[in-house]
C-alpha cells in the first residue's frame, strides 16, 4: 500500500490548552494531501479524544500517524497508570476524570467510545503501572 | 445534501446574538446544544450551529475538529482571551449572547423558519 506520509508528535501532559495541537496539525496535513473531508473529521476527532485522555490520565505521551493511500493509522502511546478494565473504560458514560477536568467540559465518559465510533479499527494495549498504547485505523473511502 | 437552514451572516438578524469572532461565512445545516465537549464531538454534525456555555480554548478546538459552522456562547458566558485568539487563528465563527440556551435555540430556529 502506498505510504504518503508519517507524522510524529509529543503530546504535552497536564496542559489542556495545548491538547489538540497534534490532531489540528494532522487535520491540516490531511487536507493538503486531498484526503476526503469526512475521513479527516473522523481522524481529527478520534485523535483529539486520545490526546485529551493522555493529558488527563497519563501526563502526556506521543502520537504517531501514518497515512497511506488506503488508510490512516494512529498510534497514541503513554506511560500512564494503564487501564484496569478496558471493557468498562469503553462503556459510554464511564469516567474516572477528576472534577476540574469535568469543569472544562471533558470527562463525560465519551472519549474511548468516540474513538471507537470514529475509527474502523481500534486496539488497546495496556499494562498497569507501565502505560497504554491505542492503535486506531481509519480507512480512506 | 444537507438542508441549509441559513448562513452564519444571517445571524445578524437575530437580536441579542452578537458576533465576537468572524471567520469564513458558513452555511448552517443543523442546530445542536450541549456543553460536554466529548458529547459534542460524538454527536454534533458538520455544519451545525452549536450552542454552549463553554467559552474556553477547548471549545474552539472541538468546533474546529467537529467542523461546526459556528459557536453561539449563550447565557452571558464569556469567550476567554485565549479562546478568542485561537478562534481568530483557526477562523472559527463565534457569537455571544445573554440569552439562555433554550431561548437562543428558539431564536435560531425562528431564523431558520424565516421568522427572526
Amino acid at each position: 500500500m502506498g505510504e504518503l506520509v508519517k507524522l510524529h508528535y509529543d503530546v504535552p501532559g497536564d496542559d489542556f490548552t495545548r491538547a489538540g495541537e497534534a490532531s489540528s496539525d494532522v487535520k491540516k496535513k490531511l487536507k493538503t494531501l486531498g484526503i476526503d473531508p469526512g475521513c479527516i473529521r473522523k481522524v481529527a476527532i478520534a485523535m483529539y479524544e486520545g490526546e485529551i485522555n493522555m493529558v488527563i490520565h497519563a501526563h502526556g505521551g506521543t502520537a504517531d500517524v501514518e497515512v497511506t493511500t488506503a488508510y490512516i493509522d494512529i498510534a497514541l502511546a503513554d506511560q500512564g497508570p494503564g487501564i484496569p478494565d478496558v471493557a468498562l473504560a469503553m462503556t459510554e458514560g464511564f469516567s474516572t476524570a477528576p472534577e476540574e477536568v469535568r469543569n472544562l467540559g471533558f470527562g463525560a465518559g465519551m472519549g474511548l467510545p468516540n474513538m471507537k465510533k470514529y475509527t474502523d479499527d481500534i486496539r488497546i494495549e495496556t499494562e498497569l503501572g507501565v502505560g497504554t498504547t491505542v492503535y486506531m485505523r481509519v480507512n480512506i473511502a | 445534501m444537507d438542508n441549509v437552514l441559513f448562513s452564519t451572516a444571517d445571524l445578524a438578524d437575530c437580536a441579542g446574538i452578537e458576533p465576537v469572532c468572524c471567520g469564513q461565512e458558513r452555511e448552517v445545516t443543523g442546530i445542536y446544544c450541549c456543553d460536554l465537549l466529548s458529547m459534542v464531538m460524538g454527536r454534533a454534525q458538520e455544519g451545525d450551529l452549536w450552542i454552549t456555555v463553554m467559552g474556553n480554548v477547548n471549545a474552539i478546538a472541538v468546533a474546529a475538529l467537529a467542523d461546526v459552522a459556528c459557536i453561539v456562547v449563550a447565557e452571558g458566558a464569556v469567550l476567554d482571551e485565549e479562546a478568542r485568539t485561537k478562534a481568530q487563528q483557526q477562523g472559527i465563527n463565534v457569537y455571544c449572547t445573554e440569552l439562555p440556551v433554550y431561548q437562543t435555540a428558539m431564536a435560531v430556529t425562528a431564523l431558520a423558519a424565516g421568522g427572526a
